[in-house]
């Protein structure tokens, strides 16, 4: 039985040709005269057999794991043939194939969805703070800095985050104020004020603020992969600005995030250099990439992913530069918390923006 | 037009400039603007009814523009240049006996006499948040704002207060608590004030009693409370946060009776109908939600495309919700009244619309995170 058994496990996928060699030395067995081997066999031989399973069997009766797998597998293969046929069968009279439920598919529909056409909705986009970027009046100017005393891998993220973008200066925090930062960025000619939050030496939250008076975002960032990290990446990203997709950014707040994320980025994307950053956004959780693509001919691209590579959320979307007390908000995150029993304590320091 | 401003229970000022007009028992929301000539520098920042039966909108903007807009007719009637935008913005609106009050930021007050040119000014202190008037005495306006405590004038004796407040006593580390008053509320049947702060605290005044300092003092919330309203029962007060976190607080003891969900952006326009317990909201989050008062759920929500500056009531709600509730009945009386509805909804239908109409959803939905 054992070498049937090493046979069984060495040909799955031949398991029927693995049948036959077991039923051939089995009828041997049970013309034996040993009751006991009788009682026993019909177990282990009825199994295999399709044509003479006792009235009441289901698959889900066999002990042994494998062989009840291997069952299993069998009888869905059966279903699906018997339903195919069934549908040839019918032909053009055959019900319409169902589509399976998705969560895509089972959305209900965003009334902010933002209609192309909309008039309000161009107005508003065109006069509100991002307006000075998209009418080509200023030059995207980023300052890159962390939370205090920042360990190796933010300090390691923010530099390869100031590759990615271009014209980003990172500078070191020293325990300064935002609110005293952002006047003298705003002298100095910054549009961007990015601040990459750091808890227990690893980046956990970035707050980015539109420099003359423009909204502040305040977002998750969590997965941070940095350059080491990245399987089969290709060499630094060079100093061409890239182009820059946006996905999913549908509704009024997507559309106010996408202009936050696009106002980054130079105007004219240096098509030279085939650098892309990537903002893909699904289910509220916005993923990050830095791609560089070459066409090997017309139908086909070849990527590799270069540089750091993240997944933010946005947790509250504040009207005005950095005022976490004062400020008025346009969009805050609520989430409902069932409370769980945690294992390890999380801080209350992790979620927290040093002003 | 016409036809559309005269079913408009709620009217609401936006960012853009565009006054929104909201029906809520047909579930339509309308903009009455000229679409050719929007700017920035037409944002809504009061608005206020002309006259007592509610048959004009005062809309005050940024620019310093009062422009009357008449329900009946369905355009703006007439544009006033009150001040310039130098002045700051609009705090307040109110009417008295065919006089407009306007307050700025910058404390101008000024009471706006219909003929002539000359207006009798306050000077109500510098950074002026909000100026309301008295319902029942109309001749008194509060003002208040940041380190500017709260101050009841008379218009007739115009060169003093008639109540100014005090702050309250240096707190534990006996430093001096700072004082920011955003909006505030007379409460009606007596002489008490009610003011919403800043720093998450309201306040009950009351000028009858001898002391200038608050009678009552609560706590609401960690992030400034931006509006406040007076709902039709006694001894309630609805009040709105940065965060969107809308709360009733009852005022005889000060505590938080019950919270409103729903708002994802922060309040920028609370009112209470006068008699039905229902609450209107705008802010930043670009919807106008209808709660009710007592179960505290979500009636109504409308999407209007622009953040929203100011919201104001009419007592037209009631006429929306009785005859909704007659349609249940079946009495024969019902009868006619349903055939009225149904022949006016006809009308309605084939007439072209001129204006941006959306629609409106009744929420059923329920999700976890809010949008």
């Amino acid at each position: 039985m054992d070498v049937v058994e090493e046979h069984d496990i060495q040909d799955k996928p031949t398991k029927k040709k693995t049948k036959k060699p077991k039923k051939q030395p089995k009828p041997p067995h049970e013309n034996g005269n040993d009751s006991m081997i009788e009682k026993t066999e019909p177990e282990h031989v009825d199994a295999p057999a399709e044509f003479s399973f006792p009235p009441t069997f289901s698959v889900s009766e066999i002990k042994n794991k494998q062989r009840r797998h291997l069952m299993f597998m069998k009888l869905k293969q059966e279903k699906r043939k018997k339903k195919k046929k069934e549908r040839d069968a019918l032909g053009d009279k055959a019900p319409p194939k169902e589509v399976p439920k998705t969560i895509e598919n089972q959305r209900v529909y965003d009334e902010t969805t933002v209609n192309p056409e909309d008039e309000e909705v161009a107005f508003d986009e065109g006069t509100d703070e991002f307006s000075a970027y998209f009418n080509r009046l200023t030059n995207p100017k980023v300052l890159i800095t962390t939370s205090d005393r920042p360990r190796g891998r933010t300090v390691r993220f923010c530099n390869q985050l100031a590759t990615v973008i271009p014209d980003a200066h990172v500078y070191y925090r020293r325990g300064l104020a935002l609110k005293k930062v952002i006047p003298q960025c705003i002298a100095r000619g910054f549009t961007y004020l990015m601040v990459i939050n750091e808890d227990r030496k690893v980046p956990n939250g970035m707050v980015l603020c539109h420099l003359p008076d423009g909204p502040t975002a305040h977002f998750k960032v969590s997965s941070v992969r940095l350059r080491k990290e990245m399987k089969r990446r290709g060499k630094d990203p060079t100093e061409h600005s890239p182009e820059v997709i946006l996905n999913n950014f549908t509704t009024r707040l997507g559309h106010s995030m996408g202009r936050l994320f696009a106002a980054l980025f130079p105007h004219d994307p240096q098509f030279v250099g085939r650098q892309v950053a990537t903002f893909h956004n699904q289910r509220d959780f916005i993923f990050f990439r830095f791609h560089r693509y070459i066409f090997k001919n017309e139908q086909r691209v070849g990527i590799q992913e270069l540089g750091p590579r993240f997944t933010l959320k946005l947790r509250s979307l504040q009207k005005g530069t950095f005022d976490s007390k004062f400020g008025e908000y346009e969009w805050v995150l609520k989430v409902i918390i069932y409370y769980q029993i945690h294992v390890k304590c999380c801080t209350s320091k992790r979620y927290a923006i040093s002003p | 037009m016409a036809d559309k401003s005269q079913v408009c229970s709620v009217w609401v000022g936006s960012e853009t400039g565009i006054l929104k007009g909201v029906s809520l028992s047909k579930k339509q929301a309308f903009n009455f603007c000229e679409m050719s000539c929007l700017s920035r520098d037409q944002e809504v920042c009061v608005l206020g009814w002309g006259d007592e039966h509610e048959t004009e909108v005062l809309v005050g903007s940024v620019n310093g523009t009062v422009k009357t807009f008449s329900t009946e007719k369905g355009i703006f009637t007439e544009t006033r240049q009150c001040g310039e935008s130098t002045q700051g913005r609009f705090t307040g609106i109110a009417v008295t006996d065919s006089a407009l009050i306007t307050c700025v930021e910058t404390g101008l007050l000024r009471v706006w006499k219909e003929g002539s040119t000359d207006t009798v000014e306050i000077n109500a202190g510098t950074n002026v948040c909000r100026m309301r008037q008295n319902p029942s005495q109309r001749n008194q306006v509060a003002t208040g704002g940041k380190e500017n405590g709260l101050k009841v004038w008379d218009l007739e004796r115009p060169e003093t207060p008639i109540f100014t407040s005090k702050n309250v006593r240096n707190d534990w580390l006996d430093l001096r608590v700072p004082e920011w008053v955003r909006d505030m509320s007379f409460i009606p049947d007596s002489d008490k004030i009610v003011t919403c702060t800043g720093h998450h605290q309201v306040r009950v005044y009351d000028p009858a009693s001898p002391q200038r300092r608050p009678v009552l003092e609560a706590h609401f919330g960690e992030y400034p409370l931006t509006a406040l309203s007076l709902p039709a029962n006694q001894d309630s007060v609805v009040v709105g946060n940065t965060h969107g976190e809308l709360a009733i607080l009852d005022l005889r003891k000060g505590l938080v009776r019950g919270c409103l969900k729903g708002l994802a952006g922060g309040v920028r326009g609370l009112q209470c109908h006068p008699s039905l317990p229902l609450v209107a909201t705008c802010g930043l989050d670009r919807f106008l939600r209808v709660h009710s008062l007592e179960d505290r759920s979500l009636q109504h929500k409308v999407y209007l495309k622009s953040r929203l500056n100011c919201n104001l009531n009419s007592s037209a709600v009631t006429g929306d919700v009785e005859e909704v509730k007659e349609e249940g009945g079946e009495v024969d009386e019902v009868w006619d009244t349903m055939e009225m509805i149904n022949d006016q909804a006809k009308k309605r239908a084939t007439d072209e619309e001129e204006a941006v109409v959306t629609g409106v959803e009744k929420t059923t939905k329920k999700r976890k995170v809010v949008k």
